[in-house]
């Protein structure tokens, strides 16, 4: 007597979909490797998932006048949006305080995430991965991060020291 | 009549400046019977009319139905950053409304790149990063799981930024704290798929990322991923609105608005925080110090004088039904007082049921308005103990340099001719 075909089948699939492990209905399908890869653009603090590839200042120079700029102004500077670099030092005293991307960003990593996800405005997720180095090192080399001639990639990026780094207590609650 | 009256022997002083003993809302269904007479706009007194709408046949049916035209005030209000549409905040005419729950046309909203139109056949939701199992849904097998309902409170982390500044802004509520809403949501319980999936033991943080423009992220405990949150299909009843993430959104009842990722599509596991833009450049308290604190993640419990209110004023000195709404993040609300006088002295209000944890709560207290100054506030303590702080308080122990998480005491100055103003006492 053989086990009928349709039966190992039916066991087979069982185990791939894995419907024991959970107390659920499990109705979700496995997610495949390149699945995962085309949609993971999250990027840690210590550089987890950054992508290949490289950008300079000068490159990034470019970029921001042609895709940032009319939002962000010369340098920088801010109007009609949010000002990116200078406010060291405003963060405290009765002054309002200037949060840049040099005076109060906490991670360098961030500035790719957020610049390749979410930027610019009107064509957001358009910009080469190069292209969002290359603005990042921009952005970086105004504040004084880093120099006119450092390159930024995947190995460089997380390494950067950003100035508020320190700046941030975990909150817990009082009472 | 038959005792549904307010009578003298029920008009007991609880505090100051006229507030009375709580029961006296109890035994009284209606406060016009005993205040004064308000005025008619229809027209002489005692003139009765049978009006044109009872001699014409009325409108036929509508597929969605809408409100009264007689209510085109009861709007949200809103405004974009510049050189943008729909990138920005709308917020909830708290002060128009009653009850504990938003319509959801009325739900405040924030959007940081516009409401995107999501087809929900093509939309999915990812569970990665650290399970064992990498899992994909779509919105069909979403909504064929057992699925919760439970009323909600959702906050922005920035509602009350105004209050940080040295001078009362000169608002009306809906502009002071409309970033508040609270709505009965359906969805599947996080937990549960992230069981199937099988979170690490290891990981202590998740990414939620929507499918806006933005793809807006936040970094979740997993602690309260297991908890209480919830993948929410519906908003009072019917799919959510495009406005508060069709087809599918993060509910973290009690965690500050922007957590509460809308159009969620992806859920990855992680061992520690993404430092995403808005948790480290946004929504972090800068104290005096120059440092910010950092995953200021529950909303405190914080209550609003809904009525009277800038706009919403008293119409001669007589009886009043003092109405707000209180809140918090951590739990239920245990009590609310109520003061006329700036804070002198207090009386407890009317907790109308039901009172559900991290759920706006109703507040009533009777008042009889003398006609003379008074500042009316309102005082929430929650299920552990928290009682909400003065705004001086407040700004003692964090100072004004943050627009986050104001929960202080709101005060409204009554002036000579019922006229309602924001004041700070």
């Amino acid at each position: 007597m053989s086990t009928p075909r349709h039966l190992i089948g039916a066991v087979l699939l069982l185990c791939l979909s894995g419907a024991a492990l959970g107390e659920g209905p499990d109705l979700g399908r496995l997610a495949t490797p390149e699945e995962i890869t085309g949609w993971d653009i999250s990027i840690g603090p210590d550089g987890a998932g950054l992508p290949t590839g490289s950008g300079t200042p000068q490159r990034g120079e470019l970029v921001y006048a042609a895709k940032c700029l009319p939002c962000h102004g010369a340098n920088g500077a801010g109007n009609p949006n949010d000002q990116l670099v200078g406010g060291i030092g405003s963060l405290t005293g009765d002054r309002p305080a200037v949060k840049t991307v040099g005076s109060f960003w906490p991670y360098s990593t961030t500035l790719f995430d957020y610049v390749r996800r979410a930027m610019p405005l009107n064509a957001p997720k358009s910009l080469t991965d190069d292209e969002v180095y290359a603005v990042a090192a921009y952005i970086l080399e105004l504040n004084g991060i880093i120099g006119k001639n450092d390159t930024m990639d995947a190995q460089t990026l997380p390494r950067v020291q950003m100035p508020n780094r320190d700046g941030f207590i975990l909150f817990h609650r009082s009472k | 009549m038959s005792g549904k009256r307010f009578v003298g022997s029920n008009l007991e002083p609880a505090a100051a400046n006229g507030l009375l003993d709580r029961r006296t809302l109890l035994q009284a269904a209606s406060l016009s019977g005993a205040s004064t007479l308000l005025a008619d706009p229809a027209g002489a007194a005692g003139e009765l009319l049978v009006e044109p709408w009872m001699r014409e046949l009325g409108s036929p049916f509508t597929g969605y139905g809408q409100p009264s035209k007689f209510e085109a005030k009861v709007v949200r209000t809103f405004a974009s950053a510049p050189g943008t549409t729909g990138t920005g905040s709308s917020r909830t005419p708290l002060h128009r409304l009653n009850g504990t729950i938003t319509p959801n046309g009325l739900h405040f909203e924030r959007h940081h790149s516009g409401i995107p139109e999501i087809d929900p056949d093509a939309h999915r939701l990812l569970i990665h990063g650290l399970v064992k199992r990498p899992l994909v849904f779509t919105m069909e097998a979403l909504a064929r799981y057992p699925l919760e309902t439970r009323i909600a409170f959702i906050e922005c982390g920035g509602n009350g930024g105004a209050f940080y500044q040295k001078d009362p802004a000169p608002l009306d509520l809906q502009a002071l704290h409309g970033l508040v809403s609270c709505a009965e949501w359906t969805g599947v319980r996080l937990a549960t798929i992230l069981e199937e999936a099988g979170v690490d033991p290891q990981a202590d943080w998740l990414l939620a990322e929507g499918a806006d423009a933005a793809s807006m992220s936040r970094s979740i405990p997993i602690a309260k991923a297991m908890d209480d949150a919830m993948i929410a299909l519906y908003q009072n009843g019917e799919r959510l609105r495009p406005s508060n993430g069709y087809p599918v959104r993060l509910l973290l009842p009690g965690y500050e608005g922007n957590m509460n990722v809308k159009w969620v599509r992806r859920l990855k596991v992680t061992r520690a925080p993404t430092m995403t833009k808005d948790e480290t450049s946004k929504y972090t308290i800068l104290l005096p110090t120059g440092k910010a604190l950092r995953f200021v993640f529950p909303i405190e419990a914080k209550s609003v004088i809904t009525a009277p209110s800038p706009g919403v004023g008293l119409q001669g000195a007589g009886l009043y039904e003092v109405s707000g709404l209180a809140w918090s993040g951590y739990g239920k609300i245990a009590r609310v007082d109520v003061s006329a006088d700036g804070g002198q002295s207090w009386a407890p209000a009317v907790l109308q049921e039901p009172v559900l944890a991290k759920a706006l709560t109703r507040f009533r207290l009777a008042w009889r308005w003398n006609g003379g100054p008074a500042i009316l506030q309102s005082r929430a303590t929650d299920s552990s103990g928290y009682v909400q702080p003065t705004r001086a308080a407040l700004i003692a122990e964090r100072g004004t340099r943050t627009i986050y998480h104001f929960n202080g005491i709101t005060s409204w100055a009554v002036g000579e001719h019922g006229e309602v103003r924001h004041v700070y006492a």
